[in-house]
């Protein structure tokens, strides 16, 4: 039975791994190295990375440390932020990156899409949609699509975009919810529920983590594939193998990583 | 010095398979090559690959490399992983319906889509980690499980699969929507439908098995 996946975010600005809420007041959390090392070593399934200076021109730094984090870890990596040509994700598969996450591009060119999974395969394309809650309270829920970090509206409705993007090519969506992103108040899990019954490709829930329980919820009731989270890892509230012991406990399938000596 | 050829056809990114081929060789070298004459002279050969059935074949055909693959699987171990496994055996659906390599009897097929009433769906393409079985058809696991404990979880990313005529070619199973043969297994040549380069400890003792390996299953 396939497992449900527990994903780190790291976000990557100018070579190293910095928190903050919401882009802003950005502090170091260390080498990108070093920190995906103690994911590996604590049983994450995936890793993603998001270079938060892809609007700057800083690209040959994020290409040397995706190189490096990739010959350290074995575990697949996942690298977004500013993938505008089949240029960029060629550049980040070469040099390490096992799936790329295109975001703005996406919205501004669905045909991108098609582009690079026509080129490098589906299981390497994941459509990131950022999605902010426009009815009202009392109104059918309806999400719209933002670009540009959340900044920008595009009137595109998410559910619709997300079997469009699925269309077009993408082989997994990573869904975030602006509304939750750094509340710490759980994923928006209607919005989970609506886009997985909507689409045949996995889904990875994305956006106000506070708590294991968030991650059990984002699964049992978003129908999510796989949980993505970033502070409760970082600051050291819990660790990927405890997340895994909550999620295992709830009845949810999850990797069990074994320890084996390597014969090098 | 033995050397490790990776056949490289274009048909995916080596820098993973590389590095951690790196990690488990030993003292051997690892040659990453689409030159058949550098890759027949190798000791081991792995064949990996992701993508479509068609421009894989497509590719070795045009590369010369089909033969050679052929023809370094009747004397050394090969090593085929996700499509560079599929191609191994005679056809696959995929595209629809390519003729492969035929060095292990049996097709590739598609995942059969979920019924529209599933209570839980299953997706395709079936991606993540799951759990291998590792087959026993005389008793004992083959030798490239070696220190590797069964049921043991690996990472699969694939909408289409190995079908073997012979149950003996059965080298591990795993569960998605039936069971599915995740590796296979003939005389010197071994075939793991998932990435032992992206599934952590258990994935590199399995490269670290193959890279040690004389070609014999027990």
């Amino acid at each position: 039975m396939l497992a449900k996946r527990v994903i780190p975010c790291l976000d990557i600005n100018a070579g190293r791994v910095v928190k903050g809420v919401k882009f802003e007041d950005l502090r170091d959390a260390g080498d990108p190295v070093e920190v995906a090392r103690r994911y590996d070593a604590q049983g994450a399934d995936e890793l993603v990375f998001l270079d938060i200076t892809a609007s700057s021109d800083d690209r040959p730094t994020l290409f040397k440390t995706v190189e490096a984090v990739a010959s350290a870890i074995f575990i697949p990596l996942t690298v977004g932020g500013g993938v505008r040509t089949c240029a960029d994700v060629r550049a980040l598969l070469s040099a390490g990156a096992d799936k790329v996450s295109i975001n703005t591009s996406a919205v501004l060119r669905p045909d991108f899409v098609t582009e690079a999974s026509d080129r490098y395969g589906v299981q390497c394309i994941v459509v990131a949609i950022d999605a902010k809650r426009v009815s009202k309270k009392g109104q059918p829920p309806r999400w719209e699509i933002f670009t540009h970090g959340g900044r920008k509206a595009t009137g595109l409705d998410a559910i619709d975009w997300a079997s469009l993007m699925v269309s077009k090519g993408a082989g997994e969506l990573l869904v975030t919810s602006m509304d939750r992103d750094g509340t710490k108040s759980g994923y928006d899990n209607e919005l989970l529920r609506a886009i997985t019954d909507a689409v045949p490709v996995p889904v990875i829930a994305s956006g106000g983590v506070g708590t294991l329980e968030h991650l059990e919820q984002g699964l049992s009731l978003g129908g999510a594939d796989a949980v993505l989270a970033a502070s409760i890892f970082h600051s050291g509230q819990h660790t990927v193998g405890e997340a895994k012991q909550y999620l295992t406990r709830h009845g949810v399938t999850v990797r069990s990583p074994v320890p084996l000596a390597v014969t090098i | 010095m033995e050397k490790i050829g990776v056949i490289d056809y274009g048909m995916g990114n080596l820098h993973s398979l590389g590095k951690a081929l790196e990690r488990v060789a030993g003292n051997q070298r690892i040659v990453i090559s689409y030159d058949p004459e550098e890759l027949i002279a190798c000791d081991r050969l792995v064949l990996p690959g992701v993508g479509g059935v068609k421009a894989a074949m497509n590719e070795l055909r045009r590369l010369e490399l089909n033969q050679m693959v052929i023809e370094a699987s009747r004397k050394r171990p090969l090593l085929g992983i996700c499509l560079g496994m599929q191609v191994l055996l005679d056809r696959s659906e995929e595209n629809g319906g390519v003729p492969a390599l035929g060095l292990i009897p049996g097709d590739v097929i598609r995942f059969p889509d979920p019924p529209r009433d599933a209570v839980e769906r299953l997706k395709v393409p079936h991606m993540g980690w799951n759990r291998v079985r590792q087959s026993r058809p005389q008793g004992a696991p083959h030798v490239i499980w070696a220190g590797i404990p069964d049921d043991s979880w690996f990472y699969f990313v694939h909408s289409y699969h190995a079908a073997p005529v012979q149950a003996e070619h059965v080298l591990g199973e795993a569960e998605y929507t039936k069971t599915f043969a995740a590796a296979v297994a003939r005389d010197n040549i071994v075939g793991f439908q998932f990435h032992p380069e992206k599934s952590q400890s258990v994935g590199l003792k399995l490269l670290g098995n193959f890279a040690h390996w004389n070609g014999e299953s027990r």
